[in-house]
């Protein structure tokens, strides 16, 4: 008994040992992976509007994605006028100056993007239009005729012993 | 025969779409920047950096400015046809020497022939990027007042060069 505590006493240190060792090389790993990381805060704002900006090299990236030098570039330009104290939205305003409104994965509603924005309503409308004008057509179609004296008797036989089975 | 009729209009819609889809080049985006002042910029000229070369300095002239880099392997298919423009004598082509190492620069200058009536190093690319530079070569035509009239992204292929910028250039030389 006395021995398996000391085993296992040995094995918990072994264990930690190895912990504080791989999260020395983790931590050695994660500092050559973010140098700009000086400023937590503003790096997590530089990526927040990162991503709702397309990057022009490799357009169905969002900048905080892609690993093209423009991004780079760009990306260091959005951090230099944050701290600078720049808005967001002045930020945008330099961006869509320079690179117009594609930049932005949030199209605006202008009317170059008026087709993007309402055109799938109006395809939607279009549907609707053509669903009812099909089935108004077809109920004038299908319309009831009045059954036939031989038919009434035939169905309201067929009702008769239909609910004479169920009844027995 | 509608039952045939309304599947093939669709299809043909459809088709006609696609079309009109494959000529349609993703990556021309149209730039906000036509019509409007050429930005500003001074930047030290690539083969002499002492002095310098800043876009006020073509007020009055009309004149083309090209993006470029030696390390942008479609500028080098537009090179000859660059070679070719200058030596036409129609407009005067200055360079954007974008991103790039000046030997580098230099030595393709010297390897391949020199276009340019000069080039300005933006060595950081910060130019470029006011520019809305985003894949070399661009180039823009920029008339007397300073504005930009024209931005063609990718090579100016001679189609582009005498049925766009010729023609748009004799107009404002007027």
């Amino acid at each position: 008994m006395k021995q398996m505590i000391q085993l296992s006493k040995q094995s918990g240190i072994a264990v930690a040992g190895l912990i504080i060792l791989f999260a020395g090389a983790y931590n050695l790993i994660a500092k050559e992976a973010q140098p700009s990381a000086a400023d937590p805060v503003l790096e997590e704002r530089v990526m927040k509007l990162s991503r709702e900006l397309r990057c022009l090299v490799c357009q169905n990236e969002t900048l905080a994605d892609s690993r093209a030098d423009l991004a780079e570039d760009l990306r260091n330009q959005i951090r230099e006028q944050m701290k600078a104290g720049k808005t967001d939205k002045e930020i945008i305003t330099y961006l869509t100056d320079r690179y117009g409104t594609f930049v932005l994965y949030r199209p605006p509603v202008d009317p170059t993007t008026y087709l993007l924005w309402f055109g799938p309503f109006v395809l939607l409308l279009a549907g609707l239009l053509l669903l009812f004008r099909y089935v108004k057509r077809r109920s004038s179609v299908i319309a009831e005729a009045p059954l036939s004296v031989d038919e009434r008797r035939r169905a309201e036989a067929l009702l008769a012993s239909e609910s004479g089975k169920e009844t027995a | 025969m509608t039952r045939f009729a309304i599947p093939l209009v669709f299809f043909i819609v459809l088709v006609a779409f696609l079309a009109i889809g494959l000529r349609h080049d993703p990556h021309e985006v149209p730039s906000p920047l036509i019509n409007k002042a050429a930005p500003a910029f001074q930047l030290p000229q690539l083969k002499d950096p002492s002095r310098g070369f800043s876009a006020q300095d073509m007020r009055g002239k009309v004149w083309l400015l090209n993006v470029w880099a030696s390390w942008c392997v479609t500028c080098r298919d537009e090179h000859p046809f660059l070679l070719q423009y200058a030596r036409s004598g129609a407009l005067p082509i200055y360079g954007l020497n974008y991103k790039d190492k000046r030997e580098d620069a230099l030595s393709w200058l010297g390897e391949l022939g020199d276009p340019y009536v000069l080039s300005a190093a933006d060595t950081d690319g910060r130019v470029g990027i006011d520019y809305g530079v985003y894949g070399a070569p661009e180039t823009y035509l920029i008339d007397r007042e300073g504005i930009i009239r024209f931005k063609q992204v990718g090579p100016v292929t001679p189609d582009i060069w005498q049925e766009k910028i010729l023609p748009l250039a004799q107009q404002l030389n007027k």
